[in-house]
């Protein structure tokens, strides 16, 4: 664990982190708790035009307009299905507010340091800035986002770039 | 708490302060000035003199404690005023408002502008009193009260009423105030004189000072850091009296007496008691005080977000109950339509929270047209009509920058001086009229002046040597809008007022931009008026909904010219794929709704949809769209807060259904459909700034999207 040099690093990194743990296809992620602002259902998206496949649109989030966001065409997962199960997880990141599209909500999980590995090398084709590490729970694998560096990158097209 | 926290609330008061006084000053009339009036501008400086005490502001406490001392002597009858003076004092104010500014700052004002207005001040005095005015500025507050003719609040009635006007012992009773603030205010006390005795509790405590001021000025640094229901400063002849004087009810007016008597202009010994007179006083001003309160922006704006969330929600009630019972409840009837007026009232009113009366902006013409007026040798007054005439908060800060440009045109190109005026029969002082009325659901703005008129021949022939398509039959209408052109200047030579060219387009834009529109109404030798009309707020649209394919999207109505079904006969292609439309003599590009924003299942026959004519930063065109749906007042949302900005769309709104609709921005829109056609794809234009890969279909070029996790793969 080369990144956690710093004794002072080390004890931080010991408490105990809550994730809300979601799953993609058959694939189980978590994002930090704290980026989480509440959980509701999939309905009336309106579609925005010219805008990435994988920007649903926007949607009335209690008189705000949030913008949708599904990750699962963003990670590629084969079928990305609307159903009374598709769950909108609204986070609260750099000041925004953004829906993310997911298949389920599963649970909430405490994660302390020794069960956060770091995130492997996945050879040269893949997003690892937006992996923050990855969750050992006996025989679950969690992969930790972070979820606020991902949708402000400027390849999810979320956040105007400067000058446009 | 630190005093440093209380240095913006001072800001924000003096500078209000400053405000009032500069707006009475104008109003004074100088031959006969209103006494209530002349102490109005004296309380303004005093205040500030306290606060600027308070605080430390040394060079703030030495303009205000000059400039005080002749309003006092003014306000006494001793002093005449003149225009001349009035300028001074003017002058002053703008000092000290740099001053004000400064301090904002954190910095020093300048230290030779204070010299010099204190030269001013002080030389004032000297020719016109004949006694040297006191620099008070060692001191925190000076120590000198001169001339202070007000009664102060004597326990004996028989009390001449000037004695105590200053220096004594007070009472001060603090009200409510928490025990940790209660020490501030002791030690603030402290600096002004001696503190006695102190002794009481939360409720009520009472602190014997012994003060060489007078009671207000005690009050006026205090209102700074409490306000002013927390104070009670009672004069008491010496301190064997105040347990007594605790209990009797001449205590509880005492703060009314001191705000009152400077109201009341002259000492009168039977106002020394007072407490007859106090009490409406007391009542006008905590009415004041209590009939406004600041409240930020953002939080107007989230109370306006929920109450529409409410009426969307009453909406949908509604629908369900009609829906699910045919032998509907007459309770929930009656309950559900007696909701639906509450939540229509109460947007109402919270829409109405927004806004504000032109007062806001016609104040500060006056002065402008003063200034103005005196610099190009022209009488001018200034009459301004509707000024309660209330007008959304955004809309009013954004209007003034317009607003001034004409007013400035009109004194220099409009109003001709007094001697041109003689000659062409009409008075030697010109009358410039601002006015604002609501009409509908907009309001109209008018500047009009009685000068000599838009000059017809000039106009055109400038706008010919500009190269604008220009001939000699065009109407009047039409020839004053090409003032409006970029570059566009008739007057004969440039002054530093007006006439550089810029800015007639520049009002235009900006009008524009705020939804509205200008015109200009001119006759020669009668005048001009200049008319802006406005949308009330940019928080409620007028829009037209239309159904393109199975979404839904909002067109402004102030955009919208006709709505029409094209006939085969009226179409003429052009250049292969673009169509134009014919609408009696004009041939007008058609844009397909459905291919600028990417619908799919629309109308694609444009016989079989319907054609909106709009138009959008002087450009004409035709939209087609399936269908409309009708007309509404929409609440505009922005998009940009949690997304970005949205080719071809200024803003989002909220339908009856809770979902979301976009508001298509017409002038945007054209630009996006040329664009599409220049690039040739809908995906990935320079403008939208977006990747280009996100099309599954094209994964392997991507490297940076697959899944983190590969094994589904």
């Amino acid at each position: 664990m080369s990144h956690v040099s710093a004794p002072e690093k080390n004890s931080a990194a010991a408490r105990d982190r809550e994730f809300l743990v979601f799953s993609l296809g058959d694939e189980e992620y978590a994002i930090d708790i704290l980026k989480v602002q509440e959980i509701r259902g999939y309905d009336n998206v309106t579609r925005i035009a010219n805008a990435p496949d994988f920007i649903k649109g926007v949607a009335n989030l209690r008189g705000v307009i949030v913008p949708i966001v599904d990750l699962r065409i963003k990670f590629r997962l084969s079928n990305a299905v609307y159903d009374e199960q598709t769950v909108v997880i609204v986070v609260n990141i750099a000041d925004r507010v953004v829906g993310i599209v997911v298949d389920r909500v599963s649970d909430v999980m405490t994660l302390n340091a020794e069960q956060i590995k770091p995130a492997p090398e996945f050879g040269v084709s893949l997003p690892l800035d937006y992996i923050s590490g990855l969750g050992n729970l006996e025989n679950r694998m969690l992969v930790l986002v972070d979820i606020e560096k991902l949708l402000t990158s400027q390849e999810m097209a979320l956040v105007a770039e400067a000058g446009e | 708490m630190d005093i440093t926290d209380f240095y913006d609330t001072f800001f924000e008061e003096a500078g209000e302060l400053l405000e009032e006084m500069e707006q009475h000053l104008l109003e004074l009339d100088v031959d006969s000035p209103d006494p209530e009036q002349l102490n109005a501008i004296f309380r303004a400086a005093h205040s500030i003199k306290g606060g600027a005490g308070t605080f430390g502001f040394e060079a703030l406490q030495r303009t205000t404690h000059l400039l005080e001392n002749l309003l006092d002597y003014a306000r006494n009858g001793e002093l005449t005023l003149r225009r001349d003076l009035i300028d001074v004092f003017l002058e002053t104010k703008d000092m000290l408002n740099d001053q004000l500014d400064a301090y904002r700052q954190s910095s020093e004002p300048d230290p030779e502008a204070l010299e010099r207005i204190c030269q001013v001040l002080r030389q004032l005095a000297l020719e016109e009193i004949g006694e040297e005015a006191d620099v008070g500025g060692a001191t925190a507050v000076p120590q000198q009260a001169p001339a202070q003719p007000e009664p102060q609040a004597q326990p004996e009635p028989q009390a001449p009423a000037t004695v105590a006007a200053a220096g004594g012992h007070f009472c001060v009773a603090l009200l409510n105030v928490a025990e940790k603030d209660r020490r501030l205010l002791i030690d603030e006390l402290s600096h002004l004189g001696t503190v006695k005795s102190e002794s009481g509790d939360e409720s009520r405590y009472e602190v014997m000072l012994a003060s060489s001021l007078s009671s207000d000025d005690i009050e006026a640094v205090m209102c700074f850091i409490a306000e002013p229901e927390q104070l009670q400063i009672t004069s008491v002849a010496d301190e064997a009296v105040v347990a007594e004087n605790a209990q009797e009810p001449v205590q509880a007016e005492a703060p009314a007496e001191t705000e009152s008597k400077d109201a009341v202009p002259e000492p009168k010994p039977a106002a020394a008691t007072g407490e007859k007179r106090a009490a409406p006083a007391k009542a006008a001003k905590s009415a004041g005080e209590s009939a406004s309160i600041r409240v930020p922006v953002a939080k107007v704006d989230q109370i306006i977000n929920l109450v529409g969330e409410l009426v969307i929600t009453q909406s949908m009630l509604d629908q369900v109950a009609e829906e699910a019972d045919g032998k509907r409840d007459g309770k929930l009837t009656s309950g559900l339509s007696l909701l639906a007026r509450t939540a229509r009232d109460l947007q109402e009113a919270v829409m109405s929270v927004r806004m504000v009366p032109m007062d806001y902006v016609f104040s500060r013409f006056p002065r402008l047209v003063r200034d103005l007026a005196s610099k190009l040798d022209k009488d001018v007054e200034l009459v301004t009509e509707g000024k309660s005439t209330e007008l959304d908060k955004g809309l009013t800060e954004r209007i003034i920058d317009p607003l001034t440009h004409l007013v400035r045109n009109s004194l220099d190109h409009g109003i001709e001086t007094p001697a041109q005026r003689e000659a062409a029969g009409k008075s030697r002082t010109g009358n410039l009229l601002l006015s604002a009325q609501h009409q509908g659901g907009s309001i109209l703005i008018e500047v009009s002046d009685d000068g000599g008129g838009l000059n017809r021949d000039r106009i055109l022939a400038k706008a010919q040597a500009n190269g604008l398509n220009v001939s000699e039959n065009m109407s009047d209408e039409d020839v004053w809008q090409l003032i409006f052109a970029p570059g566009f200047s008739t007057a004969a030579e440039v002054s530093d007022v007006s006439g550089r060219g810029v800015g007639m387009d520049v009002v235009k834009r900006n009008i524009e931009a705020m939804g509205g529109h200008v015109e200009i109404l001119s006759r020669p030798g009668q005048g001009t008026t200049t008319r802006i009309v406005l949308p009330l707020t940019l928080a409620i649209l007028d829009g037209m909904s239309v159904r393109v394919g199975e979404e839904t999207f909002v067109l402004p109505v102030s955009g919208v010219i006709e709505s029409l079904q094209p006939r085969e006969d009226d179409l003429y292609p052009m250049a292969g794929e673009d169509l134009l439309l014919k609408v009696r003599e004009d041939y007008l590009p058609l844009v397909a709704v459905h291919t600028a924003m990417d619908v799919r299942a629309a109308v694609t026959d444009p016989t079989q949809a319907i054609a909106v004519i709009v138009q959008g930063q002087g450009r004409r065109y035709a939209l087609q769209v399936d269908e409309l749906v009708g007309q509404q007042q929409v609440v505009v949302k922005n998009l940009e807060t949690n997304y970005r900005k949205v080719p071809g769309v200024s803003a989002a709104t909220i339908l009856g259904d809770g979902s979301v609709a976009l508001i298509l921005d017409i002038a945007d829109l054209h630009r996006l459909h040329q664009s599409k056609k220049t690039h040739g794809a809908f995906h990935g234009q320079p403008q939208q700034g977006m990747p280009q890969a996100f099309n599954p279909a094209s994964a392997t070029h991507d490297a940076g999207m697959q899944s983190p996790v590969s094994r589904t793969h």
